[in-house]
């Protein structure tokens, strides 16, 4: 792993909102190829993780770098970052005005400025490859959550990222549906991509993680494989977290 | 009800309908323009102007246009700027119209979520790619239902213009009956004429907004 190249670095970084700290001192580094899970409670800092990444939240302290270029939403440089650096929200957050065709092409015609032929033929193409082709000229208010999703998802692969964040991307959908989202991430994760994700979904996480990293009061607790932490997690604020998702059988007396 | 008298009457109605379309569309243009304008400073809280801004909004919006018209053409040529009517009326209409019009925009603006901002950012989309891709045709087509609201209620506004005497459909017809006491022929044909502009106005609008509206709202 440590071979591979480093993406993202995350260096020693402390994220305020007033006082309270959300981030505190944390660090972290995506490699190459590597899918890296985030898990933790609600609150504890795991999508601003992600949102720092983007250059949407500005930082107090520390540094995050994309292949050594420093991230930060107020410098020119970030338009360029981001196009490499792909985002899917909890959300979705498709444009409402825009079919789901121009949801998908808009950015790689008007930021890339790629042939809208080539983009088009392309956006067609990932959109049979999440089954929803049918739904090429439908408007997102016509999707269901877990269509919406899947089409955020392939808004992103179009711009053809060198990293994927995802940010809760099952939270907001009904049980059922969270699967067809998830087969998607894991076919992602199949093919090599890069991926930072954020996650309740515990089952999902141990599935598809090379890494987790498990998030506490905006420290790292705990990080290791996905067999180390499910299996053996060496804190006992992660053992107590683990625990929440188990249920023991009910004895009746 | 004489059918004749309506008769003589309809081209001075006809000439003063198309002075009030005129000065009216006009003086909307204007409103539409400073309306956008307006909105913007507001909304992106451009400093010293925004305050301005507010200002202004707070007196047109709190004024009834006849006193702005009256303050435009009587007032202002005492301190040496003289004002012919029909710019007048143009003028007041597009400062009446510009404050509604800044508050319709304004909230639309504002009825876009900020994730949406920053969903379009994290496609790599500039500043200046944003705001015109994403925000503002969104911003606009939730604008639109008061949008329309506020172009009817400029044009039927237009009916104080006689009282800086232009002759408009108002002056014509309170002229006419002061001349000949045809008194219900004037008012019909006053609430036809007024009907024949708005009405348009008003399907129009409907069209519009079902048109806009119809992407992100459905039927």
């Amino acid at each position: 792993m440590s071979k591979r190249e480093e993406i993202i670095r995350v260096d020693h970084i402390t994220k305020r909102y007033d006082e309270n700290a959300v981030l505190d001192d944390f660090s972290l580094s995506v490699h190459e190829g590597e899918v890296v899970v985030i898990v933790g409670p609600s609150g504890c800092g795991k999508s601003t993780i992600l949102r720092i990444m983007n250059g949407l939240e500005p930082i107090q302290k520390g540094e995050v770098t994309y292949r050594g270029e420093k991230v930060d939403g107020k410098l020119g440089s970030i338009t360029r970052i981001r196009e490499k650096v792909g985002m899917v929200f909890q959300s979705y957050e498709l444009f409402p005005h825009k079919t789901i065709l121009q949801n998908i092409m808009l950015a790689s015609i008007l930021v890339q400025k790629r042939d809208r032929r080539e983009v088009k033929e392309e956006a067609l193409q990932l959109l049979a490859r999440v089954g929803l082709s049918e739904k090429k000229d439908a408007y997102p208010r016509q999707l269901s959550g877990g269509q919406k999703q899947r089409v955020a998802i392939v808004r992103a692969l179009a711009m053809h990222p060198e990293v994927l964040l995802f940010d809760e991307v099952t939270a907001a959908l009904d049980p059922e549906m969270v699967r067809e989202v998830l087969d998607v991430l894991l076919s992602l994760a199949k093919e090599g991509k890069t991926m930072v994700i954020v996650t309740h979904e515990m089952s999902f996480a141990k599935a598809v993680a090379d890494r987790v990293i498990f998030l506490d009061g905006g420290h790292m607790e705990e990080e290791g494989t996905a067999s180390e932490f499910f299996d053996h997690p060496k804190t006992e604020r992660a053992k107590q977290f683990l625990h929440t998702f188990t249920y023991d059988k009910v004895e009746r007396e | 009800m004489n059918w004749e008298v309506i008769g003589s009457y309809l081209p001075l109605y006809w000439k003063a309908m198309l002075l009030t379309l005129r000065i009216g569309w006009i003086g909307i243009a204007f409103a539409i323009l400073i309306g956008i304008l307006v909105a913007i400073v507001r909304f992106y809280k451009v400093p010293v102007a925004s305050q301005i801004a507010g200002v202004y909004i707070e007196i047109f919006r709190n004024t009834p246009l006849l006193v702005q018209l009256f303050f435009l053409y009587f007032a202002l040529p005492r301190i040496g700027i003289p004002m012919k009517a029909d710019f007048c009326g143009a003028l007041g209409l597009a400062l009446l119209g510009g404050s509604y019009m800044a508050e319709t925009f304004r909230s639309g603006l504002e009825s876009v979520a900020k994730i949406q901002t920053e969903s379009a950012l994290s496609l790599g989309m500039n500043k200046s790619q944003m705001v015109l891709h994403i925000i503002f045709p969104q911003a606009f087509s939730r604008s639109v239902p008061s949008f329309v609201a506020n172009i009817i209620f400029l044009l039927k506004e237009t009916s104080v213009f006689s009282a800086i005497s232009l002759m408009d459909l108002m002056f014509t017809a309170k002229d006419l009956i002061g001349l000949y006491y045809k008194t219900s022929e004037c008012l019909v044909l006053l609430v036809v004429f007024y009907a024949l502009i708005l009405i348009p106005v008003s399907v129009l609008g409907d069209r519009l907004e079902r048109r806009v509206r119809h992407a992100e709202f459905g039927d």
